[in-house]
């Protein structure tokens, strides 16, 4: 039977699930799976972390690199964000340059990270107009087993949370420093299946979806950066009951990626 | 927003409540939508939007290219959106880049969420949207240039798909933002409102609001675009409008 075919089954069960209130993982709409953040696990990172929800598995690092300010930033660091989709997460992904799914990712993630002012820019200036920190985060999503983007937000505030400016490195300062963290911003993945709006879809509820709503939320109770995402639609009531549920789980993923425990 | 650092913030609001170019607070920029405005497409819109300028073309229903996209129950919609070089004050490097690439993405499950595309199975619906000149919400005029050019090719939809955004400038939230207090306002919100079920196919966000805020936003937001609504149905008209009979025409 094709792939094509049993995706069709999975996606007719799962709705036929969500009609009941049930999922087909036992879940209720408002459970995410067990979710782990391990800070530290690339030693060659300024700062790295494993970053696990149920079965799928993104891995941040973070490099940080003296460069160039942009022309019309002159006092501010530079920030990017990457996330690779590589091909060994999952049997859909081929090499070859990012695809829409995987620049979504980076960008939705970069939003929130950026939105809630996480590090200060300004602060990774050494000199105005010509030199200045680079901070790159890089995420690789090595297990794909859906909600990519709260994992890879995961990942990536758990690897800054941990990072070090390696500025003795490059000889910038006498000693390393921490990166100075300000805000600390998750974000919590919906789907629609038919008139149910669950929260952490698996890549099976993904499929079924019609319609995804991400909230990013922050410590100090703003929503900071919001991304509808997939073929469907929520009305502003929806939505509104999604951000309050995104406050919810806030929480308790952001101290997760701090490192207070579960 | 996008300038940490930056110097010389304008006033966004003025104490009597007017914007940088004299709007109220709830006033959308003047908007002329013309259907039909290119000769070779099946479809398309020219949008003039404030200060932007955005026309998109609708290609199909056509074969798939590159054919291993296509499937069998459902028609694929294709978008891209694409800004010119000369679109914004700094050359833009021509070409994807990754913010095109994600406009793109969410203006195509936009659409698709409101064409029937299962009416066209193993068939692409292209949709390209060029931005000529560039003044924020440009995303929002595509998604209105887009769907004016898919009824204008005659593509069986829901309902014509209406965009705003609604930011916070000033301290204040304000719908329709203009270039300046996209740069250097605290938020950004574009939304597509389905206007007959009232449902937003289109979400994003980013900056902070508390979820005061942002609820009152989401109702400002679909105020705007049930006015957006009017102004694409009066457009269609116009291109549609049955003339009256010339002389020795049958």
């Amino acid at each position: 039977m094709s792939e094509e075919v049993t995706a069709e089954i999975l996606t007719t069960h799962i709705l036929d699930l969500a009609s009941s209130g049930k999922r087909l993982d036992g879940r209720g709409p408002d459970d995410y799976r067990p979710t782990v953040v391990e800070p530290g696990f690339v030693a060659t990172a300024d700062g790295s972390a494993l970053a696990r929800i149920g079965d799928t598995v993104v891995v941040g690092g973070i490099k940080l690199e003296p460069g160039k300010p942009f022309p019309d930033t002159p006092n501010a660091g530079v920030l990017t964000t990457n996330a690779e989709l590589v091909p060994l997460s999952s049997p859909t992904f081929e090499p070859g340059p990012p695809q829409p799914g995987a620049i979504e990712v980076s960008r939705v993630v970069d939003r929130a990270i950026r939105a809630a002012e996480t590090i200060d820019l300004t602060r990774l200036c050494v000199t105005p107009g010509e030199k200045t920190w680079v901070c790159y985060v890089d995420l690789h999503v090595i297990d794909h087993g859906g909600n990519l983007i709260d994992t890879a937000l995961l990942a990536a505030l758990g690897a800054l949370t941990h990072a070090t400016v390696p500025a003795k490195r490059f000889g910038i300062a006498e000693a390393d420093y921490p990166l100075e963290i300000l805000h600390y911003p998750v974000e919590c993945t919906f789907v629609r299946l038919g008139d149910s709006i669950v929260v952490d879809p698996t890549f099976d509820e993904e499929r079924a979806a019609q319609g995804r709503l991400t909230v990013a939320t922050d410590e100090a109770g703003r929503v900071v950066a919001m991304q509808k995402g997939l073929v469907g639609a929520f009305s502003p009531d929806d939505v509104r009951t999604v951000v309050d549920r995104a406050f919810r789980h806030g929480d308790r993923l952001r101290a997760l990626a701090r490192g207070g425990g579960g | 927003m996008g300038n940490v650092g930056a110097k010389d913030v304008p006033v966004l609001l003025s104490p009597e409540g007017l914007r940088i170019d004299g709007r109220r607070v709830d006033e959308l920029r003047p908007i002329k939508i013309q259907a039909g405005a290119l000769k070779h497409a099946d479809g398309s819109a020219f949008v003039e939007w404030g200060a932007n300028k955005v026309m998109a073309a609708v290609y199909g229903p056509r074969e798939v290219h590159p054919r291993h996209l296509q499937q069998n129950t459902k028609a694929v919609i294709q978008c891209k959106y694409n800004m010119a070089a000369f679109s914004v004050d700094e050359r833009k490097r021509p070409g994807l880049d990754r913010r095109s690439q994600e406009i793109s993405k969410v203006i195509a499950e936009a659409l698709e969420s409101v064409v029937f595309v299962e009416e066209f199975p193993r068939t692409s619906i292209d949709v390209y949207i060029e931005v000529l000149q560039a003044n924020a919400g440009t995303r929002c005029a595509g998604i209105v240039a887009a769907s004016v050019a898919l009824a204008d090719a005659g593509i069986p939809m829901v309902d014509l798909l209406p965009a705003v955004a609604v930011g916070k400038a000033g301290g204040a939230l304000v719908l329709d933002l203009k270039k300046e207090e996209d740069n250097f306002g605290e938020a950004d919100l574009p939304m597509a409102l389905v206007p007959q079920s009232g449902r937003l196919v289109l979400l994003q966000m980013e900056g902070h609001m508390t979820p005061a805020e942002l609820s009152q936003a989401l109702d400002m937001g679909v105020a705007g675009c049930r006015q957006i609504y009017e102004r694409m149905k009066a457009a269609l008209r116009e291109r549609y409008a049955v003339e009256p009979a010339a002389e020795g025409s049958a």
